[in-house]
């Protein structure tokens, strides 16, 4: 006869509130842990979509995301002529905001050179940048569809094609225009501005300008072997693949990822008191009948079994239904939340090892309760 | 059906019981070479006015509360002689001592029935085997026909019926009631001293009750009555 399930069979009520509550605790630890694994996804989005194995930028700097970096236009047709480069494409990155009928967007434009490395790696709606000015594909995450125009700077940009997945280590969705629309963009100065410089006898700014080259690189031929000749042109430096995700990973969010870390491990803390406190309290309401139990000579393994297997039941309910919920709702959050198999595992895990440690306040206070307590009219 | 009459096999046997509580000028003597013999089939009433030590003397026979001193036998066993000679006291209640509360303590999550097959199982019997038995003695008890009712669906004397029942499960030889007609009118008293009179005979046990109620005396083979942790014959 399970006293536990029986127990709560009978106070179900109270048990589906509790469980209600925890799992929007629990809910919100998965939540965290989904959205600490979701910067990572999003630091990593863009340099993995581009799908680079090593990146040129300008020297003693960790660009473009780390680092600002600007290198010459013509470095891709220099790098492009070294043995066992089998690719190479230049790109621009800006932060630029743009409105959109009552909305304010904050995109990252990528500009790259269609047919060439840095584009987008997939078009879920749409189609390619085909003319050369003024056309862009943006991420679903912008809510633009094909068609839609959007002004950003002084140019209106037709949206041709939609992405999905592409964000910001920052949340922001991403842009892809032509690498000649994005040096526009980033480089131009406005005409007055120009008028201005051009009359206090300055030159015309250059803006023959890209902040990588991104490079494709044979099997047959080690990366090292390519960046040591890249890295012959003093003013240019070369990040492989891995080293530009470390970067990403351990240096530009190792702070924010930190701070999610803490957070998590202060709410597991706090959903470890709570679930106390509600089995303690459980306790508390059934001394009576602990006292008889004990007192019609109910062995130890009996009560114990009663309080932990409810504290185990309202755990593993309270997780499973928290994280159906975050599951159910991860797409309508701002930030990217991802659900790893091996962190819901984990967390599960610590949830049970909490419960268990959680009942154990609740069956030292059952130990101590004296078998006589229920001849106590 | 005549009932076989009380025999003289002694079930409860105590000498020179007594108990203090604290120590030096803060010491309290609740009982004092307390000595009592009962047997099976008897009725005996522990009476006294409060604080003269029937809780203690019921908790010392139900191995709830150790004695200072003397020896005590439950079932022909010794269980007591200056200290515990039993280490599994719980288990002693269990097969040995039924009881019977002033307020049912019905476990309120559990039917009448399995309120009564819940002692057996803890013995390790089979759920079906104590679920069989548990309606025999609920029908035994004539509350039978409530045996799927949550103690909180029982009136009283119905939840004190499903109470005794459970208290006779294991089928003890001891059956320890403290207070058990305190909830009770007179009529639906009256039915339950019957009714433990009865199993007292029918199932050769002892049964020490604990009570202030006059309109059950005449329903008791003995009475001990206590006073100042002393016993009055």
């Amino acid at each position: 006869m399970n006293l536990a399930f029986r127990e709560i069979r009978h106070k179900l009520g109270r048990f589906v509130l509790t469980c209600i509550g925890l799992s929007l605790l629990l809910g919100v630890v998965v939540t965290m842990a989904g959205i600490y694994r979701g910067q990572t996804a999003d630091a990593l989005a863009l340099v993995r979509s581009i799908g680079a194995d090593a990146w040129v930028v300008e020297a003693e700097t960790h660009g473009p995301f780390a680092e600002a970096s600007r290198i010459p236009g013509d470095t891709r047709e220099m790098i492009a002529r070294i043995n066992g480069v089998l690719a190479a494409g230049s790109i621009t990155i800006q932060t630029i905001q743009a409105d959109h009928g009552s909305r304010r967007l904050r995109l990252q434009v990528v500009g790259f050179e269609p047919g060439r490395p840095g584009g987008p790696a997939r078009i879920a709606t749409g189609r390619e940048i085909t003319r050369g000015h003024y056309e862009l594909i943006a991420d679903v995450q912008t809510g633009l569809t094909p068609g839609e125009t959007l002004r950003l700077g002084r140019r209106t940009f037709t949206v041709v094609g939609l992405t999905r997945g592409s964000v910001t280590l920052s949340g922001d969705s991403i842009v892809y225009t032509t690498l000649r629309d994005a040096q526009e963009l980033q480089f131009e100065v406005s005409a007055p501005a120009s008028r201005r410089e051009v009359a206090r006898g300055a030159q015309h700014t250059a803006t023959d300008i890209i902040n990588a080259v991104i490079l494709r690189i044979s099997p047959n031929v080690p990366v090292d072997s390519v960046a040591d000749d890249v890295r012959r042109w003093k003013h240019l430096s070369v990040l492989t693949q891995a080293e530009q995700e470390t970067i990403l990973t351990t240096t530009v969010i190792e702070r924010a990822r930190r701070q999610l870390g803490l957070f998590m491990g202060v709410l597991t803390l706090v959903s470890a008191v709570i679930i106390a406190l509600i089995v303690y309290t459980l306790t508390m309401d059934k001394l009576r009948e602990i006292a008889t139990l004990k007192l019609i000579g109910a062995p130890d393994r009996t009560i114990i079994g009663l309080i932990v297997q409810q504290a185990l039941m309202m755990g593993v309910i309270g997780f499973v239904f928290g994280a159906s919920l975050v599951f159910a709702a991860k797409d309508w959050f701002p930030r990217r939340v991802v659900l790893e198999p091996t962190d819901l595992v984990t967390l599960f895990g610590i949830v049970v090892i909490v419960c268990l440690l959680a009942s154990s306040l609740g069956v030292r206070l059952a130990m101590r309760v004296e078998p006589g307590r229920a001849l106590v009219g | 059906m005549e009932s076989p009459p009380p025999s003289s096999q002694p079930l409860v046997e105590l000498s020179g019981i007594s108990k203090h509580f604290g120590e030096g000028a803060a010491r309290v003597d609740a009982l004092h070479g307390v000595a009592m013999t009962i047997s099976a089939g008897e009725v005996v009433g522990l009476l006294g006015p409060s604080g003269s030590g029937k809780s203690t003397l019921l908790n010392v026979i139900a191995c709830i509360v150790e004695p200072s001193e003397g020896r005590m036998l439950l079932d022909g066993e010794a269980v007591f002689d200056g200290r515990w000679l039993r280490r599994d006291l719980r288990r002693l209640r269990l097969e040995k001592i039924g009881f019977v509360f002033q307020t049912h303590n019905l476990l309120p999550f559990l039917d009448a029935t399995d309120n009564v097959a819940l002692a057996m199982t803890l013995t390790g019997e089979g759920l079906d085997a104590a679920r069989r038995r548990a309606w025999e003695l609920l029908d035994y008890l004539q509350v039978g026909h409530r045996r799927y009712a949550m103690p909180a669906q029982l009136s009283g004397g119905e939840a004190q019926r499903v109470a005794i029942a459970r208290a006779l499960a294991n089928r003890p030889r001891i059956i320890l009631a403290d207070e058990p007609t305190a909830a009770l009118d007179s009529v639906r008293a009256g039915i339950v001293m019957d009714l433990l009179s009865r199993l007292a005979r029918e199932q050769q046990a002892a049964i020490v009750t604990v009570t202030h109620d006059e309109k059950i005396m005449d329903r008791l083979d003995r009475i001990f009555r206590l006073r100042d942790g002393r016993l009055n014959a």
